[in-house]
């Protein structure tokens, strides 16, 4: 794959350095079978270095996750080598099953299938509490 | 179709008007003798609390209506480890309405989501009691009036007391409360309930360790056991149990119309010479308790009187 040259798919650009691969991790790229790249430490203007990932499909990409990760993150969409739209992530209101609740008096703990769900409950210093329990996610 | 989960889950509109209906059940009990006739109670303990199911049958009991449950886990499929939400279903076909306690927290929120009948969170685990602070709630203002303009005093275990957290979130949604906090460092309230709750409503709160200075402003006194368990060394415990145990010589430093509540039960923490005293009002509180579950529970299945 030309690194450059995404035809249908997706540009996950302004990742902080260092986090591609944590990304990468959560949103599970490593079960795709279409081209992914990261690329580690491009050089930014804005940034001075910053990671991206490309990711040639499409797929149900999950931006809550994302925005979770790294608010300041943007996602270019590619339709037919074209960039059709550019999104600015902000910090989602609930996640699902992207942290798990540390708390062992919760229902998550004992319930397997249960989802883990967290909703933003201070945006000013983005905290998540669990829905359950109401523990506190640990800060990132 | 409404749940009580959590007490914020209410406004505080349909507060009041919960209490209205309590005080007008204590006025006129015969008027609500058959209004649930033919529904039926499900009490669903997973852990047990006889007083909590007490309360729950004698309020429907109370309204014309039938009970059915179990009273914990072992005599439930639970215990086959069937999940929350399927135990949920089952029952659901067999009754109108739910109190559900479950030892881990937001197992009712849980059972809310898959429930075709109204969930009442009856307790989960050190989390939420709403019934407990709907009782509070109806208890202070029979007592004094109002719900607003009240210097309010908690006492004992404020670090792991759910009750004391959730009447302090309760009282945050009326103007004037100003919250005195007693107890020893090792059991102070904890930090979230400041910033998120206490500093977040604006509300005006001292802490302090000494409760007979603290006494004199109170207009209400929340007291909570203090419990061994949470201290790390028996000297510590020996050391502070004294100092928040209400005892008739500092009931003297007290105004003459405070009113003292407990969520009970109370081990040593309020001397039963006090019993006697007019200000004791724990066992009003446990009537309200009642008074408070049936216009709950009507609330619920949407009955009139
Ligand atoms: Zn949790």
């Amino acid at each position: 794959m030309n690194i450059d040259s995404i035809k249908n798919g997706y540009v996950i650009d302004h990742i902080k350095a260092g986090m591609a691969l944590e990304i990468f991790r959560v949103l599970e790229l490593d079960k795709l079978d279409c081209p992914v790249a990261i690329i580690k430490n491009a050089i930014s203007g804005k940034m001075g270095k910053k990671d991206i990932i490309k990711i040639d499909a499409v797929i149900d990409l999950d931006l809550d996750a994302l925005g979770y990760i790294d608010p300041d993150i943007t996602v270019n969409f590619i339709k037919n080598g074209v960039l059709v739209e550019k999104k600015h992530l902000e910090l989602p209101e609930r996640i699902t099953n992207v942290i798990k609740c540390k708390n062992p008096r919760c229902i998550t703990s004992c319930e397997q299938e249960l989802d883990h769900v967290f909703k933003l409950t201070d945006r000013e210093k983005r905290v998540y509490r669990c829905i359950y329990c109401e523990s506190m996610a640990k800060q990132r | 179709m409404k749940h009580l989960i959590d007490i914020l889950d209410f406004s505080t509109d349909e507060i009041d008007a919960l209490l209205d209906r309590a005080d007008d059940i204590i006025a006129n009990p015969d008027k609500y003798r058959e209004v649930c006739k033919y529904k039926k109670l499900a009490t669903l303990f997973f852990e047990p609390s006889t007083r909590t199911r007490l309360s729950f049958e004698s309020a429907m009991l109370s309204l014309g209506g039938s009970v059915l449950g179990f009273s914990e886990a072992k005599s439930s499929s639970a215990s086959k480890g069937e999940s929350v939400s399927d135990t949920i279903q089952v029952v659901s076909c067999y009754s109108d309405i739910i109190a559900m306690r479950h030892p881990k927290e937001g197992a009712p929120l849980v059972a809310s989501f898959r429930s075709e009948v109204p969930i009442i969170n009856a307790g989960d685990g050190g989390h939420n009691h709403p019934t407990q602070t709907l009782t509070d709630l109806l208890t202070i203002r029979r007592e004094k009036g109002r719900l607003d303009n009240l210097t309010v005093g908690f006492c004992g275990d404020l670090k792991f007391g759910r009750t004391v957290h959730s009447l302090i979130s309760a009282l945050s949604r009326y103007t004037g409360i100003k919250i005195v906090l007693i107890s020893p460092d090792e059991l102070k309230l904890p930090a979230y309930m400041k910033t998120d709750v206490l500093d977040k409503n604006g509300m005006d709160y001292v802490e302090t360790t000494d409760l007979i200075e603290a006494m004199k402003d109170l207009d209400i006194l929340y007291m909570t056991r203090v419990q061994q368990e949470r201290f790390f060394n028996e000297a510590d415990y020996i050391r502070l149990k004294d100092s928040y145990i209400l005892t008739k010589d500092k009931m003297d430093y007290a105004k003459k119309d405070m009113c003292i509540l407990h969520p009970l039960p109370r081990v040593n923490e309020i001397s039963t010479e006090i019993d006697d005293d007019p200000r004791a009002c724990y066992f009003k509180q446990v009537a309200c308790g009642r008074y408070v579950r049936m216009a709950l529970i009507m609330k619920l299945l949407e009955v009139e009187a």
